[in-house]
């Protein structure tokens, strides 16, 4: 089986997961991708004809019952722990380049 | 003291015939000694090491610890208050949690001491430790080979004597691969079994905290520490603790063990398959029955596990951006420049691949056919694991197809490093507990894993398997190049 994916879908991908390739590194990147994605197209000759999915091993036990909780107030970290890693904090915030 | 045995240590400390201090000490002198080759720790702050040795001393005056004195090797995937937690990532590289891992605060609760964080692949994504921005970690059987990974850095620091546990991390088999190339005995425990709070997430629903260790008889002492429901993770499961130190002097004659056909196939190292095939005869002398079991779709397991983690892994890696914590870009133009700079900056190749794989895996068009796929063909995996089960206690298998390969040799093709994870996947993608244990050595002297794997929730009786082989037939800790 063939898979063919093109410099511009792999420019997309890029995009959506906010992530940049040089043009020198994009060929030998497009072969990677195109690699993988040939040997994961043999997922393909299985037959999942009303096989349910599995999102989640945990499914399998005891997990719906303690996924949830009592909705109550709990202290959580305090401002400058919660600040204390952040590469631009300032007057409480998180700070971002100007957005408008 | 010998820094190789646990339960020594703690008796030791607890009784006062050595103190803590002493015993980190020695630790810290070993890992002065011999770190400089193996790069195993990232990060060891001997002041803070010493502080807390005093403050067990102290504490076992008034009671006994079940970990007292026990230097511990974190993965620096786990987070640890007041010191860095950087993933192997430049991303984190200055990164401090304020707050421990549920595993981390367990083990020091229980006397333990963090002696430091240990190399990984970055954000646990390799099979070598190679991806580590910071570095390879080296075999300590062949400092020209890895130790396996991601995890690399926790088995070196067991293997190498500086220190007496550690906890890696698994989400394909990044306990059980150093383990096996480094000779020492590493457990994947079932899925929610240790709490995950604090572990750096990579794929939630395959990601586990992993126990390190020299013997059976340690990893049940720790597991039954740090293991059981953890609040602050709904994954966690309720499930009872069981005493894992009485399940392992139970008997093991009688046992049924189940020999997976497709984990004997084309790929796997001729030698490695002697050795294995050897010790699945050993086991037998046990006095267990040895069934031929078959889990027909492991074939396609790597490429169900190439799609589920990665796409897990591009949904849990978004929350790098600059923003909160982590690495930053001098001088963005705006947010979009800020936010593809710094990942593009901030994380490695392979991290980066496999956020690309998994956000193709999501995205519009491509999700059915990639992602709903590969979910329900995990169910057949899972199956095959219940149908296997039914007729048997445990399955034994190779952990690796080879042994430890030389640095440098995978790097350029990632393909041929995602297929030496087949034997071990399947035991993340099913949930279910796996253990790697020292079973020879080939004929360069590299370290050979035997992996046993049993249904959920049977730790204790891996632990009792394995305990019982390893009393048989020990290997001799041979040929250490530090």
């Amino acid at each position: 089986m063939i898979v063919s994916i093109t410099r511009a879908e792999v420019l997309k991908i890029a995009d959506l997961a906010k992530l940049h390739y040089k043009d020198e590194e994009l060929d030998a990147f497009v072969l990677q991708f195109q690699n993988i994605l040939e040997y994961v197209e043999q997922l393909k000759e299985v037959d999942v004809e009303n096989v349910p999915p599995t999102s989640h091993v945990s499914l399998a036990s005891d997990f719906e019952k303690h996924i949830f909780r009592e909705d109550e107030i709990r202290t959580s970290l305090p401002e400058d722990a919660s600040l204390s890693n952040a590469p631009d904090p300032g007057a409480g915030h998180f700070r971002v380049p100007k957005v408008l | 003291m010998n820094l190789t045995d646990a339960h020594a240590i703690q008796k030791a400390v607890n009784s006062g015939e050595i103190s803590a201090r002493e015993v980190a000490e020695q630790a810290l002198e070993r890992i002065k000694a011999v770190d400089g080759k193996l790069s195993a720790f990232l990060n060891v702050s001997a002041e803070k090491v010493l502080e807390r040795a005093s403050a067990i001393d102290k504490a076992v005056r008034e009671c006994a610890l079940p970990l007292a004195g026990v230097p511990v090797a974190v993965k620096d995937n786990i987070c640890t208050r007041n010191m860095t937690t950087t993933c192997g990532s430049k991303m984190l590289q200055h990164y401090v949690s304020p707050y421990n891992a549920t595993a981390v605060e367990r083990l020091e609760r229980a006397g333990a001491i963090v002696i430091g964080k240990t190399n990984c692949d970055e954000f646990a994504m390799g099979s070598s430790t190679e991806n580590s921005a910071f570095g390879p970690a080296r075999n300590p059987y062949d400092l020209d080979r890895v130790p396996g990974g991601s995890s690399g850095g926790s088995a070196v620091a067991v293997a190498a004597e500086m220190a007496t546990l550690a906890l890696g991390s698994e989400t394909g088999g990044s306990v059980r691969q150093p383990a096996s190339f480094c000779n020492i005995v590493g457990l994947k425990p079932t899925y929610g079994r240790i709490s995950r709070y604090g572990l750096v997430a990579f794929a939630s629903s395959l990601d586990c905290i992993a126990p390190v260790g020299n013997s059976p008889k340690d990893i049940a002492l720790f597991l039954s520490q740090i293991a059981g429901r953890d609040e602050h993770d709904s994954t966690s499961s309720t499930v009872e603790v069981p005493d894992y130190l009485s399940e392992i002097n139970r008997p093991v004659q009688g046992m049924r063990l189940g020999i997976p056909k497709e984990f004997f196939g084309e790929g796997l190292d001729p030698e490695v398959r002697l050795i294995i095939e050897a010790g699945i005869k050993n086991a037998a002398s046990m006095g267990c029955e040895l069934v031929e079991v078959s889990l027909p779709h492991t074939r396609y397991a790597i490429a169900d596990y190439y799609i589920i983690a990665p796409a897990e892994a591009s949904s849990n890696l978004a929350r790098y951006d600059g923003v909160r914590y982590g690495f930053r870009v001098e001088s963005p133009a705006d947010l979009q420049d800020m936010y593809k700079r710094t990942r593009s900056e901030g994380f490695g190749a392979e991290v980066k691949r496999r956020i690309m794989v998994g956000t193709y895996a999501l995205s519009s068009g491509y999700y059915e056919a990639y992602y709903g796929r590969a979910m329900r063909v995990r169910t057949l995996i899972k199956r095959d694991y219940d149908q296997a089960f039914d007729r048997v206690d445990a399955l034994l298998s190779p952990v690796s197809p080879t042994p430890a390969f030389k640095i440098g040799e995978k790097a350029s093709d990632p393909l041929s490093m995602y297929l030496s994870d087949i034997y071990t996947v399947t035991a993340n993608l099913a949930g279910i507990p796996a253990l790697s244990l020292p079973c020879g050595y080939t004929s360069n002297g590299l370290p050979v894993g035997l992996q046993i794997l049993a249904n959920q929730f049977e730790e204790g009786k891996l632990l009792r398997l394995a305990d019982a082989y390893m009393q048989t037939f020990p290997v001799p800790k041979s040929g250490l190049k530090v």
